[in-house]
């Protein structure tokens, strides 16, 4: 097995030196809802706010010369882990915001490869989080579109069976999620994307639980979008990231307006700066931008290699444990084929909240609930599941923490 | 441990044999129905209430959810049945008033009977909103029943 060190990267995380309920230690598994962030992280963002705090891109003095400097060279640090240019990056707030920034600028463009009307499709997956469904099920209802997706199979991967129904000349977007933060599915991204360009449609990436996780070359994943947040990447809150290809970003009309963005105003009308600063309204989140340029750079210091392998040993562990636990429901992929380190489980008539609650009591930090996927929870008969999510900083004794912490909490629930 | 004050054996009583569960409707009586959902969790109640007379008449239930909630509209649907809307709404403030105080009240027995089980859930703020479900969805069917004797 090819384990990281974890008590090292410990060492960099002051979170984990907190004492939980009972005096337990902290067992953080809920890294898919948020990443803890490493004193690397916080020092950068607190070293902009005590050495080079400034309204980037604007002033004439040294501290905004250095802010612009921090900030774009975040961007170059962000670009690089992308395989990407720095000026296709943009820095969002959230990957929220990065997809609802597509679906407002598709149809304040609306116009060439972005016009929307009836008779055309936008395609997801049953397997979305909310932020990469409603946007699109909004932009449907104001042009017109019909929104179509595909579904899953019973073993949580996506059902392609009909793809060639699915993907035709009609379809005019295809938004899908890299890698399930309910299932832990990956999906096969470059097929799909590769059948939708025969079909000219644009490909949106939801690489929330994935960008953080393994390599991503956003050359050769094939998609013409992607879309992540900071705060999963061990970044601070507030900071998300939109990569486009160029010639789109270049064509596409911007969704905020306001300061920064633009290349000349007179009292009726503006045009706008190029990208990436047309999509950048106002004065950006600075600290937490240049907080995302340390995380990478930790990640990459590490290595997206070594992280993917080190989760998919603690997955390969954790597959295991839970499948030996009867009356223990795992919904998605069953084996490290093609997934990543989120699992979700059923146990018995047990509620997720109350497994939470139990495993609470341990200092084992999971979540519970939809997940932000409520369609999905619809499809496997389910209100919600318990769900554990792996990162650098946890071994194999949390993901032995999680299994003992289940049977104690169906020996507390009389549950045999 | 600390779990023990949250999981009274009251609570996981009401939550494996709960009380009013089943929806009855009959068509002979005017029923209000009302579906609330905890947005956060998916828990979700359908509640059916017949008022007649400004009494509860008949209150019955159905819903997916965790033991908190479960046995909290359980032990709602047994503390409101037969009483008057009045007294009813007594119970249902001095309830809200224990699941806001945060652990500091004890609940007063007399009134709330099986519900101050439930005192432990006020140390535990995201689980209030599980205990509260059942009552606020009885709150909302009582005022809809009010306003159609009304008009
Ligand atoms: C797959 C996926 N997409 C989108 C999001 C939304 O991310 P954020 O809330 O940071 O904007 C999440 C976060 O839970 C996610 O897991």
């Amino acid at each position: 097995m090819t384990l990281l060190d974890v008590q090292s990267i410990k060492a960099d995380f002051p979170i984990f030196n907190k004492k939980m309920r009972n005096d337990a230690r902290l067992v953080y598994l809920d890294s898919g809802a948020t990443s803890h962030k490493p004193l690397q992280v916080l020092n950068a963002e607190r070293e902009f706010y005590t050495l080079h705090n400034a309204a980037v891109h604007r002033g004439s003095h040294l501290l905004a010369e250095e802010a612009s400097a921090a900030y774009e060279g975040a961007r170059e640090k962000v670009a690089h882990f992308l395989g990407a240019a720095a000026d296709d990056v943009v820095f969002t707030k959230s990957a929220t915001e990065s997809l609802n920034l597509l679906a407002y600028s598709f149809s304040n463009t609306n116009r060439g490869q972005f016009a929307l009307a009836a008779g055309d499709e936008i395609l997801v997956s049953e397997m979305e989080h909310h932020a990469n469904l409603i946007p699109w099920q909004q932009l449907a209802k104001r042009t017109g579109a019909k929104l179509r997706w595909f579904g899953t199979t019973t073993e949580g991967r996506l059902d392609l069976s009909n793809i060639d129904e699915l993907i035709t000349e009609r379809t005019k977007i295809v938004a899908i999620t890299h890698q399930s933060n309910v299932l832990g599915t990956v999906n096969p991204v470059t097929d799909i994307a590769r059948k939708a360009h025969a079909c000219g449609a644009i490909v949106v990436l939801d690489a929330c639980q994935s960008a953080p996780h393994f390599e991503i070359d956003v050359n050769s994943l094939g998609v013409d979008f992607l879309a992540f947040s900071g705060h999963k990447a061990l970044a601070p809150t507030g900071v998300g990231v939109l990569w486009g290809r160029a010639e789109l970003l270049a064509e596409m009309e911007p969704f905020l307006f306001g300061g920064s963005m633009i290349e000349s105003v007179t009292m009726e009308a503006a045009t706008w700066a190029p990208a990436p600063r047309k999509f950048e309204a106002g004065v950006p989140n600075m600290a937490q931008a240049v907080g995302l340029g340390a995380a990478v750079e930790y990640l990459t210091s590490i290595g997206m290699e070594k992280i993917h392998a080190h989760e998919k040993a603690l997955t390969e562990h954790a597959l295991q444990g839970l499948q030996n636990i009867s009356g223990l429901t795992l919904i998605g992929p069953q084996s490290t084929i093609d997934r990543g380190g989120v699992l979700s489980f059923s146990l018995e008539e047990i509620h997720p909240h109350d497994v939470g609650q139990v495993l609470d009591q341990y200092g084992i930090a999971v979540r519970t609930g939809h997940h932000c996927a409520w369609p999905l929870m619809r499809k496997f008969g389910v209100s919600g599941t318990t769900r554990a999510s792996f990162y650098i900083y946890n071994d194999l004794a949390d993901v032995d923490a999680l299994i003992d912490g289940i049977a104690a909490t169906k020996k507390y629930f009389k549950v045999l | 441990m600390e779990l023990d004050s949250l999981y009274q054996e009251v609570i996981l009583d009401h939550y494996k044999r709960p009380h009013h569960k089943g929806l009855m409707a009959d068509a002979s009586k005017q029923v209000v129905q009302v579906h609330h959902v905890n947005p956060s969790c998916g828990d979700e109640v359908t509640l059916n209430l017949v008022v007649s007379d400004d009494r509860v008449e008949e209150i019955s239930w159905d819903g997916v959810g965790c033991s908190i909630s479960q046995a909290s509209t359980s032990i709602m649907s047994d503390l409101v049945q037969g009483r008057t809307l009045t007294q009813a709404f007594e119970v249902l403030d001095s309830f809200s008033e224990l699941m806001a105080s945060k652990g500091t009240v004890v609940g007063d027995e007399g009134l709330l009977e099986d519900a101050v089980a439930l005192a432990g859930v006020s140390k535990f703020p995201a689980r209030v909103k599980c205990a509260l479900l059942g009552w606020m969805a009885f709150k909302d069917a009582a005022l809809q029943g009010k306003e159609g004797e009304k008009s």
